[in-house]
């Protein structure tokens, strides 16, 4: 495999389990055993360089912690993650990570200056002072923001302009793996415009490749190549990108993507599902997703359903051939 | 028309008095909302949508305060009344949905015993009457087993159930007028979808007024039956909901569902408004979008757009005087 073939970043079976907080009493008099939250369990993909790979889901379904453990934040109980070869550490590529929430990921008491410029001093990316302040200066004029902006502090800044300052400070590290985890589901759709544009032109100027986790799903269908469904803890079907938002095959896709609100179409018809996200502390016995399917049947009850490929999609759905061939 | 509103305000300002001189936050607004509608308020953050909710409900954070303007809820003028009968007021006559629904219950009572508390307060209820009603309520805001749900407290409820909790507490006293202020927000998007059924069918059912407030236009489109756009703090677009989204008039409503991304189909690009809404304290003359409006000339920097009549709605906007078209 050459070096462009081989993808910038493969995950294989990824799992992450958190041990649920238990009382001593429990622990050690009753012998209970202690419970786990699977909160991510056996998910593999691959990212292409210079692509988009997006994971869609519900709140709790484990896309941020998938998230977290690409940067390192969070270890993996198993599986293994392969960056391609890079300038990061270890030879492999440098990854950065921007934050949803724009408030709380800038120190309040460092200027934006010296935000910015911390990666470059602490990677030891530029030569002397000069050289990282005009470097400093270049990329807030990269996000769209101006030189005066240096010396002003977080809390001058609106939302969006925050989000920029966020992503300049992850460009001065010269990344060339970038994880945006929900970049603007704080912000006003004026302003996500904005900052999807400016990360869409960051891809094409810099050649980044990009993990986008995100809830919103036509923020998604904008910005990337490949797209992942993840329903407690599980990837559910990924496909590329038109095909989820075209032909979504998985019962869940059909529904999430149902209840997206329609400005043209306010009034159309709407699968309509009463049970609300299990909680993944006791998930259901076979197809986790089953409680809210209206194709579920005793074979869904009884056992996980398995990966299987349906030309570009892969789905993990009993009744996937059924709803291939209807 | 007027007679008949539930909710009437009439060229309302609030004002925040700081050390640096008053900031005015809301520069005349004039709606109503008539029995059974849902009024939806859209805009950006800082547009002042949630604080015309909180001058109604008479919530203004500490500092603020209403300037000029009448605020009149089924005849009644409101906005000038003392604390205690403004306490009467709320619940009875207004209820109130926040964005937060883990923070508008109190944790320490059962969920049963806040609706019981809030019906007998404003109802001559006994318990007993209060309980049987309560019951009532959480089954038809779509909660299952309510007999036991009732005695369970809030943290035992997940996000949607919680805020259906909410919508029951807002609706338990029977009032007219409920002033729902992001109730979708802090939702994922598959319960987003039921909450906006559920506000929907009580309105129509209980003939109940609301204003909707939200940044999201995609919840406008399905719950609202008008709309009314927000910018710096004054109404620029106010009309029904359908012919607001598909024919918009004013450029920042044009810009605002421009910069959508489409589920159906991808973009190259999304439209975008440059640049922010103004500050407070740096207002610009004449309208105030002209810094940010691609259409701006002599006269939007000058003078200030009233209000004109615009097809079945009305929008702020100089072009559409017949003097420039290129903008339709």
């Amino acid at each position: 495999m050459s070096l462009d073939e081989q993808p910038a970043l493969a995950a294989s079976d990824i799992a992450c389990w958190f041990p649920l907080p238990q009382s001593w009493l429990d622990r050690a008099v009753f012998g209970k055993p202690s419970r786990m939250v699977k909160a991510v369990d056996g998910i593999s993909f691959a990212i292409p360089r210079g692509t988009t790979f997006a994971i869609v889901g519900e709140s709790g379904c484990g896309k941020s912690t998938v998230a977290r453990m690409v940067v390192g934040l969070q270890d993996p109980t198993r599986g293994t993650f392969d960056f391609a070869a890079g300038r990061g550490r270890k030879g492999r590529l440098r990854t950065q990570m921007i934050f949803q929430d724009p408030f709380a990921s800038l120190n309040p008491r460092w200027r934006v200056g010296d935000i910015i410029a911390e990666p470059i001093r602490e990677l030891g990316l530029c030569e002397d002072t000069r050289e990282t302040v005009r470097r400093m200066h270049g990329l807030l004029d990269t996000v769209g923001l101006g030189s005066r902006d240096a010396g002003r502090y977080p809390h001058e800044f609106s939302g969006g302009q925050r989000q920029r300052i966020s992503i300049a400070r992850a460009l001065a590290a010269e990344p060339e793996f970038l994880v945006c985890d929900e970049p603007t589901s704080a912000l006003d759709v004026s302003v996500q415009a904005q900052i999807l544009n400016l990360l869409a032109d960051l891809q094409s100027d810099l050649g980044l490749t990009y993990l986008f986790i995100s809830h919103n799903l036509s923020a998604v269908r904008h910005v990337s190549d490949r797209v992942a469904v993840m329903y407690l803890g599980r990837i559910v079907e990924e496909a590329p990108a038109d095909e989820i938002f075209d032909r979504p095959r998985h019962p869940y896709t059909k529904f999430l993507l149902g209840s997206v609100p329609n400005l043209l179409h306010p009034d159309r018809e709407r699968i309509p599902v009463a049970v609300d996200l299990p909680s993944p502390i006791s998930p259901p016995p076979g197809c986790t997703y089953h409680p809210r399917c209206p194709l579920a049947s005793d074979l869904c009850r009884a056992g996980a359903p398995e990966a299987s490929r349906l030309g570009a999609t892969t789905i993990r759905c009993h009744h996937a051939r059924e709803i291939h061939l209807s | 028309m007027a007679a008949e509103a539930v909710l009437d305000i009439r060229n309302l300002v609030v004002e925040f008095p700081t050390r640096r001189g008053v900031l005015t936050a809301i520069r005349g607004i004039d709606l109503t909302i008539g029995r059974g509608e849902i009024l939806g308020v859209v805009g950006e953050s800082g547009a002042g949508k949630s604080l015309t909710g909180a001058a109604v409900i008479g919530l203004l954070e500490s500092g603020g305060r209403i300037a000029e303007g009448e605020i009149h809820v089924c005849g009644r003028r409101i906005d000038q009344l003392p604390l205690r009968e403004m306490q009467k007021l709320r619940g009875r006559t207004i209820g109130a949905i926040f964005q937060d629904p883990l923070t508008s219950l109190n944790p320490l009572l059962t969920v049963g015993d806040q609706l019981i508390e809030t019906m007998r307060v404003h109802m001559p209820l006994s318990r007993a009457g209060a309980m049987a009603r309560a019951v009532r309520l959480l089954q038809e805001v779509g909660i299952p087993s309510p007999e036991l749900r009732i005695a369970q407290y809030p943290h035992q409820f997940s996000g949607g159930m919680r805020q259906r909790v909410v919508i029951a507490l807002a609706l338990c006293a029977e009032p007219e007028l409920v002033i729902a202020d992001e109730p979708t927000t802090a939702l994922d998007v598959s319960i987003q979808a039921q909450i906006t059924a559920l506000l929907k069918r009580v309105c129509r059912d209980r003939g109940t007024a609301m204003m909707l407030i939200t940044h999201d236009m995609g919840v406008i489109a399905e719950t609202a039956d008008r709309v009314a756009v927000m910018y710096a703090g004054r109404i620029v677009e106010i009309g029904p909901v359908a012919s607001i989204i598909r024919a918009p008039r004013h450029p920042y409503t044009k810009g605002l569902i421009g910069s959508i991304p489409s589920l159906t189909q991808r973009s190259e690009r999304l439209v975008q408004i440059d640049g922010s809404m103004p500050r407070l304290n740096a207002m610009p003359e004449g309208c105030a979008f002209h810094p940010r409006c691609r259409f701006a000339m002599a006269q939007c920097r000058r003078e200030r757009p009233p209000l004109m009549p615009a097809g079945t709605s009305e929008a702020a906007c100089w072009h559409l005087n017949g003097e420039v078209s290129h903008v339709a």
